[in-house]
């Protein structure tokens, strides 16, 4: 049984290099010293709030207006917290004469956070961009119905949530964006294809 | 008349000392330990980073409900704590801080005295073992006692040593014959003394006897509320004893630049940075086992105290 022959703790060292009896215990004693000296890890939370990354899940917000009550959130959510109610309201023709048109209207949207696991499919799957991760995390309550965030609130979580990181200098452009661009190129192409053939039309 | 008032003042003066300084040193254990281990520390407590964290303690354990076990020897159980934590009280009247008269009550055989009623100390954790009708309390108590045993031992020589050196066992006395190369002379025993006394303390290292991973806080695991906190205060009070001590039998006591004025403000200082070492080998070192704390002991400390006296002996015989 090899057990340290006394405090010193050279034991352990393979037999060829000589260690100064001890050195294990002072290199302990720096390494505390040191640790003392540099900054501390502790976070004052409640004293100072954390600063946490652009993409943190903490509540998620809905942008009514986006939404079109497809259910596709509450299908797909894994613990079935999002509730949703609707109706169909029929809108009168848009032209005199035109055919009438039904759209979904939203009674409820809710989201029990005592379920949610925030897994973030629901942001992930909606079509129409009426989901939003936002970091605010301060929402704990006494009561456990109280974690059911109805509408109203999850309206007010909207306003929490943070502007999209900027891309990547070598990304690839937004979809809008290049489809804008698109459009654009297309009409100054054009403007140009018209331009040379105006004074060809002149001449002629 | 005079004389009654100078003996009360001085005893007021002691137990201040003994009530704060305690106090001072565990919250400096705190502060220390956390930085140590890369935290803050108690922070709200007094409002100014917690400095009365441990005021704040005092006060949850004085609301504690004080609880005998049924199985206790109850007289025993209840004595415990004042037995462990009286002796550090007695010790500190005479320890000198200062030049001159600036001691509690000057003692002849200072370090009989002390060395002595240090010893009863730890015999409030073994009563308190034994009282508690509690198997864990009873391997604790039978812990501490063998550690008393082994290391009571180098700590006498090694404070023989230094009676030997002084040619005196007055405590003043000693710090008075100091020169500065005592401390090289000296400093083997006065390691020893220090690892010995901590030992004694059940200080980590040498924690095994309260292990509170191991076997729930030993003798103590059935103290609740104030009785609890009176041996977590026997702890701190006997930092400051050990370190006053070693301070005054191999640091030089009040030795130092402007000794006559400050001399006390030397011991004071030497003591302090004694229990900042004792914090800082608490945070360093994980707790010895208990066959490796008596051989320890018996082949390392011993030895090295033996040998230590030999030398002052030789020495002492040289330069007479």
């Amino acid at each position: 049984m090899s057990r340290p022959s006394s405090a010193a703790g050279s034991a352990g060292k393979p037999a060829g290099r000589f260690t100064i009896p001890g050195s294990g215990l002072a290199k302990g004693l720096a390494v505390t010293l040191r640790t003392m000296t540099r900054k501390t890890q502790t976070r004052q939370y409640p004293d100072v709030q954390p600063e946490l990354p652009p993409r943190t899940r903490g509540v998620i917000g809905l942008f009514e207006e986006n939404c079109t009550v497809c259910m596709l959130c509450a299908r797909e959510c894994p613990d079935w917290c999002i509730y949703i109610d609707s109706h169909k309201e029929t809108v009168p023709p848009a032209t005199p004469g035109g055919r009438e048109r039904s759209r979904n209207v939203l009674d409820r949207f809710a989201i029990d956070f005592s379920l949610c696991m925030y897994c973030g499919i629901c942001v992930e799957v909606c079509p129409f961009d009426a989901l939003f991760w936002s970091p605010e995390f301060e929402y704990a309550e006494t009561d456990i119905r109280e974690l059911v965030h109805e509408r109203d609130r999850l309206r007010e979580w909207m306003w929490t949530v943070p502007a999209p990181p900027a891309l990547d200098p070598a990304a690839e452009e937004p979809k809008e964006i290049a489809a804008a661009r698109k459009a654009a190129d297309k009409l100054a192409a054009q403007a140009q294809a018209e331009q040379p053939g105006r004074p060809g039309e002149g001449d002629a | 008349m005079n004389d009654v008032l100078d003996v009360a003042l001085r005893l007021l003066a002691v137990f201040l000392v003994f009530l704060v300084f305690p106090l001072l040193v565990g919250q400096t254990e705190h502060k220390v330990m956390a930085h140590m281990q890369g935290r803050l520390g108690p922070m709200y407590a007094g409002g100014f980073h917690g400095w009365a964290q441990l005021v704040a303690d005092g006060v949850k354990f004085a609301q504690k409900e004080d609880v005998v076990p049924a199985g206790a020897d109850r007289r025993v159980f209840q004595l415990a704590p004042a037995v462990a934590l009286l002796p550090y009280l007695l010790v500190l009247i005479v320890i000198p801080i200062g030049p001159g008269n600036a001691v509690g009550r000057f003692v002849d055989a200072g370090i009989f005295f002390v060395l002595a009623v240090m010893g009863v100390g730890v015999l409030g954790a073994l009563m308190a073992g034994w009282a508690s009708a509690n198997k864990f309390s009873l391997l604790g108590g039978l812990r501490t006692a063998a550690q008393l045993m082994s290391y009571e031992l180098p700590m006498l020589l090694t404070a023989a040593s230094v009676a030997m050196a002084a040619g005196t066992v007055s405590l003043p006395g000693i710090v008075d014959a100091f020169e500065w190369w005592w401390v090289p002379w000296q400093i083997v025993g006065g390691l020893v003394f220090f690892t010995a006394g901590l030992a004694e303390l059940q200080r980590p290292p040498f924690d095994a006897p309260v292990a509170d991973s191991e076997i729930i806080f030993g003798a103590y695991t059935e103290y609740t509320g104030l009785r609890f906190a009176m041996f977590l205060l026997a702890e701190y009070a006997g930092i400051v004893v050990l370190c006053a001590l070693t301070t005054v039998l191999f640091l030089g006591g009040w030795h130092g630049p402007y000794a006559d004025g400050l001399g006390w403000l030397w011991t004071l200082l030497k003591t302090a940075l004694l229990a900042f070492v004792v914090i800082w080998l608490r945070v360093t070192y994980p707790r010895l086992r208990e066959d490796q704390l008596q051989k320890f002991a018996w082949t390392t400390l011993i030895p090295l105290a033996l040998a230590q006296i030999a030398l002052t002996g030789i020495v002492k015989v040289v330069i007479s």
